[in-house]
């Protein structure tokens, strides 16, 4: 699980070393202000894992992130690319960035490999062999290359989450961002998804991940972003953000989840 | 079960697994858990088996027992001199059968409305059975030769040897069959269109397709069929004006896409906001979204009600009758009035005729879609 992420070797903009910046970002929803003065950068083969309590905005501004949401003020620039309401640049990003959500969100009507090279053939227009090969050495990466060719109501909540990741990967993203990708799953299930992130940590990849497992957390991550009411609160490198919390709501926050 | 401890419990052997008591099985629980499950339930059921004996025996005697079946002309359906009641007078639903199926096209020609009829049945065939191969295929043939071919042969093309028939002279079941299936292929695209632009993000698309969504639907069929054939001459240079049977067919079309878009409306409403989310943040573009992610699930599962619409307008069909188009209700009342058959009982046989007719053609479509309805909802992927 060594090697690392395909293709774009030659592109000028692997070299820029920030994969994710954010300054003085707001968001509301109506008049309630759901991001405040939001400021983060991410490096390239950074992991980013953002908690908080639930409403804290830590979902939102993952969707900012691909412009799945709008915003009102500041500036976000992923992979280069100045985020802004024009049209074409957010089809660029998408591109570069891959999402895994909560609720897997497969396509119910398309078999997990039709899942999973729908995107390739129809955005990059990849021919069809290529994006099935590649499909398959995704969906092998996160062990379930078996499951290729049933729909995704035949497979449990854990196998599922895979071939989401799977999916996501298959567009050669620069970024991956994971909102909340173990919340819905069983318990049973809930390890299987995080190997999975595990391994992809480890190819280098730039991870966002919005979760509540510390272990996870302390694992992989580099750095972790404590949030609430809509703003950032606390960043340190797990071990410190764990051991020493300086912010009183993060130590509130941490005292009670981590029982 | 140890008395040991009252708290904790280890179970030592599996549970037993029995049969469920009587009452429970058998066809007397089924009739006490169905038929006379509380009194109320009791009385309806005895209300309605009343009705039923008084119902039925009158129809069925009418229709099979005291029918005539073989005659020449009236004489066989008038009451004989010892007063015997007559019922229904099928020699006359035998002799005119062919009017109530062709109407008035030409003898000759006739085997293009049978052709045509074939076509029809191959393409309803392949796109209605589920395990049918191709049915992508399908569908281009029933949406596109289909129409194309059967325009063709129907009302003639001189140039390879189809003699023109004008469509004054169409009639019967062909045109009720001509007029269901043209509103049917044409509504379904133009309703997905007006589904998608009700719910667009331009108000101008928005606008445009909610008032000609409400305008439609807060019209009656036969207003907009009145509409179709008086004001639809005013639009179109007079060369071109389109003969009685296209204005209908425009009216009907107008008709049923408003209803089929709500149909899509309530199907696309079903799908989930992740669905979208997921194909925007793979980077699809809105029209890739909806043709490859969004419409195949949302038609899915709204066929039982594009088929339940089907049946609507299957009966609507018959209001072609006002706009002076001989569909097959109207060639039953003409036929009726013929004095060769002038009996007291012509017109209700042919009524009756007409009403089993309609009742067969959307009782089986009202049995697809439920049956389609079962399967669907068992799931998807298999």
């Amino acid at each position: 699980m060594a090697e690392t992420n395909g293709t774009g070797q030659g592109d000028p903009r692997d070299l820029a070393p920030i994969a994710v910046e954010i300054r003085r970002l707001d968001k509301w929803f109506g008049d309630f202000q759901v991001l405040a003065d939001i400021d983060l950068t991410v490096k390239r083969g950074e992991r980013i894992v953002i908690c908080g309590p639930s409403g804290s905005g830590k979902s939102t501004l993952l969707r900012c992130i691909n412009a799945l949401e709008p915003f009102q003020a500041g500036e976000l620039i992923v992979d280069g690319i100045k985020l802004t309401h024009d049209l074409k640049r957010i089809d660029e990003v998408r591109r570069e960035v891959g999402m895994v959500f909560q609720q897997f969100n497969l396509f119910p009507h398309l078999t997990v490999l039709e899942n999973c090279t729908l995107a390739p053939m129809h955005v990059r227009k990849v021919p069809k062999a290529q994006a099935e090969e590649a499909a398959r050495l995704y969906l092998k990466r996160v062990r379930i290359p078996e499951q290729a060719d049933k729909y995704p109501a035949q497979l449990s909540g854990g196998q599922q989450q895979r071939v989401a990741i799977a999916r996501a990967l298959c567009m050669n993203p620069k970024i991956m961002l994971f909102d909340e990708p173990t919340s819905a799953l069983d318990p049973e299930m809930v390890k299987e998804v995080l190997d999975a992130m595990i391994e992809l940590a480890q190819t280098g990849m730039t991870m966002l991940v919005v979760s509540h497992e510390m272990g996870f957390a302390r694992q992989v991550a580099n750095r972790v972003v404590f949030m609430d009411f809509g703003q950032i609160v606390e960043i340190n490198e797990p071990n410190e953000f764990f051991a020493h919390p300086r912010h009183e709501r993060t130590k509130l926050f941490l005292s009670q989840i981590l029982k | 079960m140890g008395a040991a401890t009252p708290i904790a419990y280890v179970r030592s052997r599996p549970a037993e697994r029995r049969r469920p008591p009587v009452s429970a099985r058998g066809p007397f629980a089924w009739l006490r858990q169905n038929l006379f499950s509380t009194p109320f339930n009791a009385v309806l059921t005895i209300v309605a088996m009343m009705a039923l004996a008084w119902l039925v025996p009158p129809v069925i005697r009418f229709l099979l027992i005291d029918a005539v079946w073989v005659g020449a002309d009236r004489e066989a359906c008038l009451a004989g001199p010892d007063g015997r009641e007559v019922g229904a007078c099928w020699p006359f639903v035998r002799e005119r059968i062919f009017y109530f199926i062709y109407g008035s096209y030409p003898l000759g020609e006739r085997w293009r409305v049978d052709l045509f009829f074939a076509l029809f049945a191959f393409g309803a065939g392949w796109l209605l059975w589920l395990e049918a191969p191709r049915r992508t295929l399908g569908a281009a043939y029933f949406f596109v030769v289909l129409p194309i071919a059967s325009f063709i042969l129907l009302s003639g093309w001189p140039a390879v040897g189809l003699a023109r028939v004008d469509t004054a002279l169409w009639g019967g079941l062909l045109v009720t069959v001509v007029v269901a299936a043209v509103g049917i292929v044409l509504s379904l695209p133009l309703g997905i269109v007006l589904a998608l632009g009700r719910r667009s993000k331009m108000p101008i698309v928005k606008f445009f397709s909610v008032a000609f969504i409400e305008f439609v639907r807060g019209v009656p069929l036969i207003t907009v069929l009145f509409m179709a054939s008086v004001m639809l001459p005013l639009f179109v240079p007079p060369a071109w004006s389109p003969d009685k049977l296209m204005r209908a067919l425009v009216g009907v079309t107008v008709f049923s896409a408003a209803y089929m878009a709500e149909v899509v409306r309530a199907g696309l409403a079903a799908i989930p906001r992740g669905q979208f989310e997921a194909a925007q943040a793979l980077g699809l573009s809105y029209g890739r979204m909806m043709r490859l992610i969004v419409l195949p699930q949302a038609l899915r599962i709204t066929i039982p009600n594009i088929v339940n619409s089907t049946v609507a307008l299957f009966k609507d069909t018959t209001l072609v009758f006002f706009v002076g188009i001989f569909d097959f209700l109207r060639t039953i009342e003409v036929a009726r009035a013929d004095p060769k058959w002038a009996t007291p009982v012509t017109s209700a046989t042919g009524y009756a005729f007409a009403a089993l007719f309609y009742f067969v053609c959307c009782w089986s479509m009202s049995l697809y879609a439920r049956r389609l309805e079962r399967r669907l909802s068992a799931g998807q992927g298999r």
